[in-house]
């Protein structure tokens, strides 16, 4: 277990972190989700005592992690790709690790069996490709056996089949009862991993909720009806009551999950209907809605040198978010 | 098994899987030696037209250790990517998180590598000697002569402490490629030029180099007015040392990593 309490890092005037307090617990994966620049990579650094908070505190099994003897064994960490020396082999890399926690050299024989590097334990890693590279990190994570996993942004970088692969491996460990916590700025991709989400935006704690109520509360269900006589309907459902949301647009869309009683006012009303489909927005735009007012870097869709845009729905989110 | 002695053994195994090591220090013991045995032969064929001063001064365990100068550059270089290697490459943040105690880390990351540079430093300084000694015939001094077995020694201890020094340099300025811009061209050209210059001869021989150095000689030249000893001036070095190490560990301690 991972305790957050008021967690705040503070780089001059910048606040990357801003009174974090959450609890990632055992059993689930925990996804850690904001857009680039929130202040994830930071919060994972304060976990393992690599950047001292301003202010709060951080808790691993109620102990800071530097009273943790053979730390290693209970926290296993990836950490951004290649935080490694590259003229050193991979076997040599997770040996140096392994003797520094007590762990038999044994263990590094099955890690590097279990990533897939066998092989090539001997090779320096500096020839290694972004996917070997994530695999080692990982190797190094899983080399003390521990309870608690942190991946920081596991799948940057690999291809679709690495992808898979670390997706069950995350989902087997969190199976086995572990603690995992995975950061990522991809919304999809958490929604296949993880169960549960805490999302933060500016340093800033957005949401601490399961994903199934995540998506409850986020998303917005809505119906979107096509039909040839668009006037007879806006009057049949202005007279029983049903706002459209825009009824100037082509395609007319309703807020709510009212798609049968639409569907049975239009037969009464014999209006023929070429489209009426429930539409759940997806968690990408809930995620999106709910960091709005918190990326730090806005694309606009204008031209450049045109007027200032109101921000509104068009604009693309996410296009110049910040590496972090 | 304490942590102390796992993290030796751990930066055991990371200062011998790095090619960096086997190159700086084989470097350092070849330059040094080949260097003093090109320097003593020289010193040989030139003996016969010194002034009676120069006779007298003249200092046949010193110069087999005239290398010393350029060799160390290697020990420099040696001290420098054992500790600066970690920030470059981002290893350090895996260390740290395997190691919190960041004392116990940086401390026997250094244990290691002194012991390391020593034996190497004591392997430099006996062949330098002997091989010089050797190019100098009947010139040449003996291993049981007063205070050549001191210098001897103190060779060794001379190149290991510019090795922890650099150690030191290192993990304040957190960078391989700074540590070496400011090292290299110090103990190259701005100690000597500072101890040799009159105006500031008198800090300049009070500098780590200058002063350890001074372990080294046997014969004192004519005129010398040092105002410490062989064993002073590698006392001198040793708090210089001993100040870069406190202020590599505060700065380790302080930062973020």
């Amino acid at each position: 277990m991972i305790e957050l309490e008021g967690l705040t890092k503070r780089y001059g005037e910048k606040v990357a972190v801003n009174d974090l307090t959450c609890t990632v617990r055992p059993g689930v994966i925990t996804g850690f989700l904001g857009p680039n620049g929130a202040g994830k990579s930071t919060t994972m650094r304060m976990v393992l005592g690599l950047d001292r908070p301003t202010a709060g505190d951080v808790r691993i099994d109620g102990r800071h992690y530097d009273r943790l003897k053979d730390p290693l064994t209970y926290v296993g960490a990836l950490l951004e790709a290649k935080a490694w020396h590259g003229g050193r082999s991979a076997y040599n890399h997770l040996l140096c690790l392994a003797q520094s926690n007590g762990i038999p050299a044994r263990r590094v024989r099955e890690v590097l069996d279990t990533v897939g590097l066998t092989a090539v334990a001997r090779k320096k890693t500096k020839g290694f490709s972004l996917g070997m590279g994530q695999r080692l990190g990982i190797a190094g994570a899983l080399l003390g056996d521990p309870r608690i996993l942190m991946f920081d942004e596991p799948v940057n970088g690999l291809d679709p089949e690495g992808i898979h692969w670390i997706r069950n491996l995350m989902k087997s460990l969190a199976a086995q009862g572990r603690t995992v916590f995975v950061s990522s700025h991809l919304m999809s991709e958490m929604a296949l991993t993880a169960d549960h989400l805490i999302v933060i935006g500016q340093g800033r704690l957005l949401a601490d909720s399961s994903m199934a109520d995540f998506i409850a509360q986020n998303s917005r269900s809505r119906v979107r009806i096509r039909t040839p006589q668009r006037e007879r309907l806006l009057d049949v459902l202005q007279g029983a009551g049903i706002t459209v949301v825009d009824p100037g647009a082509e395609v007319l869309e309703v807020d709510g999950d009212k798609s049968e009683a639409i569907g049975e006012l239009a037969a009464r009303y014999r209006v023929v209907l070429h489209e009426l489909s429930p539409q759940r927005s997806s968690l990408e735009e809930a995620f999106m809605r709910l960091t709005a007012g918190s990326v730090e870097y806005h694309a606009h869709d204008g031209p450049p040198s045109g007027p200032r845009e109101r921000p509104g729905p068009r604009q693309q989110w996410g296009s110049e978010w910040r590496k972090g | 098994m304490s942590t102390a002695a796992q993290v030796v053994r751990s930066e055991w195994t990371k200062i011998r899987s790095v090619a960096s090591t086997v190159w700086t220090l084989s470097l350092a013991l070849v330059v040094t030696v080949a260097l003093g045995m090109l320097i003593s032969a020289l010193a040989k064929n030139e003996f016969g037209g010194m002034g009676v001063r120069d006779r007298l001064s003249f200092d046949p365990t010193f110069i087999s250790f005239a290398g010393t100068g350029l060799g160390q550059l290697a020990m420099i270089v040696f001290g420098v990517l054992v500790v600066a290697n970690e920030y470059s490459t981002g290893m350090i943040r895996t260390s740290l998180a395997a190691v919190p105690q960041r004392g116990t880390f940086l401390f026997s990351k250094i244990a290691v590598a002194t012991v390391l540079a020593l034996v190497v430093g004591m392997a430099t300084s006996v062949l330098a000697f002997f091989l010089g000694q050797a190019m100098l015939g009947d010139l040449g001094a003996s291993i049981g002569d007063p205070g050549v077995l001191r210098a001897v020694v103190g060779g060794g201890l001379y190149m290991t402490l510019i090795a922890v020094f650099s150690m030191g340099v290192a993990a304040m300025l957190r960078s391989p490629m700074l540590s070496l811009a400011v090292l290299m061209p110090f103990f190259f050209l701005i100690s000597n030029i500072l101890a040799n210059v009159s105006a500031t001869e008198k800090i300049g021989r009070f500098l780590p180099d200058q002063a350890g150095s001074r372990v080294m000689e046997v014969v004192t030249p004519i005129g010398d007015d040092t105002p410490y000893g062989p064993w002073g001036g590698l006392g001198i070095m040793v708090l210089w040392v001993i100040a870069a190490l406190a202020g590599g560990y505060a700065v380790l301690k302080r930062r973020d990593a």
